[in-house]
């Protein structure tokens, strides 16, 4: 079976182009036939094309471009040891080296700013324990009398909230703290601080609390529909 | 075989420590077993009282620490049970005579010598907490059904989770029925279900406890005392054996039909 003339795949960089075939006119046409069967997809993007060791011409170079341009593609880099190639690619306004921002966009993770970030965490958080944290929490488990939960953005706590849980703590007023069962010693929402009714109710029901007309207001989950 | 090492701890002054301590060892003796029951409360010397051997202490634990005695020299013999031990905290000491090596030294010893070596573990959660469960195979947390006790002993709780030290079981002591009834005291459920541990045992308030320490005389020797039954029944599941909880239970239920006695 023949190996196919070209390889070509999608990376956070831009679409990855490598001819395996030393025919020219084979690799356009294996990349134009690629480009057509997924134009959705490669449409609007830019083209990286790995040549290893590979001498360019300007011909070749030319009609890349002009297949790439029908679909809206940019060839964005070049990128040889080929000194001929290199040279010929920059004279044409080509990359041939991936700048090391774009190094870093490799990595999959998305790197959020601090106070966009949440930390998951599954325990009961006991008295005398804390979490303090610039981003969201999550926790499964209960959070006790005597133990305090400070987020710089949302908490949620899946289980029971009898502490003391501070979500926009950096001012955020838009931020809310919810719970399975909410019976906080006592609750804050940026500059506000919230004490439960004195009166506990019967049974526990889930419940988000936020800041409403000036205080802190706790609401039944369920009637949000 | 080296024996079992579980020390009796609360965060809370005043929930039954000692006298767990001292029953859970005359519990365990009268199953049979060998125990030393070694008191960690420098300077607050009590369990000697409670089991009625003051007046025979020679040597203390600070005593075997700093060599002054050879450690069968440093065990008071119990009266009743011969293969019961205790080792005597140092009244005129404090708790800073003694370091985690030194305790972890002389768990070590004991358990030698012992099926369960029990230790008495002094209020709060400063190095004299820190020193007693650091040798131990078990902690058995010894609760009141009140906010405060039950509040320091989710303190505790969190603090052996997080150095990741031993397991931890409870014991609900002081625990009056007839207040949970009438909606005045927190009941077993609640308490469990807060400090999300294992429930080991539920002793009932029983005004015989006081005469019992006064006299020397833990009330787990009385066939007649509800707390005696039940520390004894804590000793048999310490064994392994599978005892009903229904125990109590029961008696309230009972109560309840009837009124009380």
């Amino acid at each position: 079976m023949e190996e196919t003339p070209i390889t070509l795949k999608g990376t956070a960089d831009g679409i990855l182009l490598k001819p395996r075939s030393h025919v020219w006119a084979t690799v356009l046409e294996a990349l134009a036939q690629a480009l057509k069967e997924a134009e959705a997809f490669f449409r609007g993007g830019r083209l990286i094309m790995e040549l290893g060791n590979r001498e360019l011409t300007q011909h070749q170079l030319t009609t890349l471009r002009a297949l790439l341009i029908q679909y809206d593609i940019e060839l964005w880099a070049v990128l040889s040891e080929n000194e001929t190639t290199v040279r010929l690619a920059r004279s044409n306004g080509v990359l041939t080296r991936l700048p090391k921002d774009a190094e870093a966009k490799k990595s999959p993770v998305v790197v959020l700013p601090p106070e966009q970030q949440a930390l998951f965490m599954q325990q009961t958080l006991r008295s005398g324990q804390s979490i303090h944290y610039a981003g969201h929490v999550t926790l499964i488990g209960d959070v006790n009398p005597g133990a305090e939960i400070v987020a710089g953005g949302n908490i949620i706590v899946w289980g029971a909230l009898r502490g003391m849980a501070h979500a926009g703590a950096f001012g955020d007023e838009e931020t809310v703290i919810c719970a399975l069962d909410l019976q906080p010693s006592q609750i804050r929402i940026a500059g506000y601080i919230g004490r439960p009714p004195d009166r506990r109710r019967g049974s526990a029901e889930p419940e988000i609390a936020k800041v409403e007309g000036g205080q802190i207001v706790a609401e039944a989950w369920n009637r949000r529909g | 075989m080296s024996g079992k090492v579980i020390t009796i701890s609360s965060g809370k002054g005043g929930v039954g420590k000692t006298t767990a301590t001292a029953n859970l060892g005359l519990s365990l003796a009268m199953l049979g077993n060998r125990v030393t029951c070694i008191d960690a409360d420098i300077g607050l010397r009590n369990l000697d009282v409670m089991l009625g051997l003051e007046n025979r202490i020679v040597y203390d634990i600070v005593n075997f620490i700093e060599g002054r005695c050879r450690f069968r020299q440093a065990l008071v013999r119990d009266k009743r049970f011969p293969e019961l031990y205790m080792m005597a905290a140092a009244q005129t000491r404090d708790k800073n005579s003694i370091t985690v090596e030194d305790m972890t030294r002389v768990a070590r010893e004991a358990a030698e010598i012992s099926d369960y070596v029990l230790i008495d573990s002094p209020a709060g959660i400063e190095h004299g907490f820190r020193y007693a469960v650091a040798p131990s195979d078990l902690v058995l947390i010894v609760t009141n059904p009140e906010v405060t006790a039950v509040r320091d002993a989710d303190r505790v709780i969190g603090l052996l989770e997080a150095e990741e030290l031993a397991p931890a079981q409870l014991i609900l002591n002081r625990f009056k029925p007839e207040l949970v009834r009438r909606n005045e005291m927190l009941d077993a459920d609640t308490v469990v279900d807060l400090l999300a541990i294992d429930l080991i045992g539920i002793v009932p308030e029983d005004s015989k406890i006081f005469s019992a320490s006064n006299q020397g005389r833990p009330v787990a020797l009385d066939e007649h005392s509800q707390a005696g039954k039940a520390f004894r029944n804590i000793g048999r599941r310490l064994t392994g054996e599978d005892v009903p909880f229904e125990a109590l239970q029961k008696q309230t239920f009972i109560q309840r039909l009837f009124g009380s006695r």
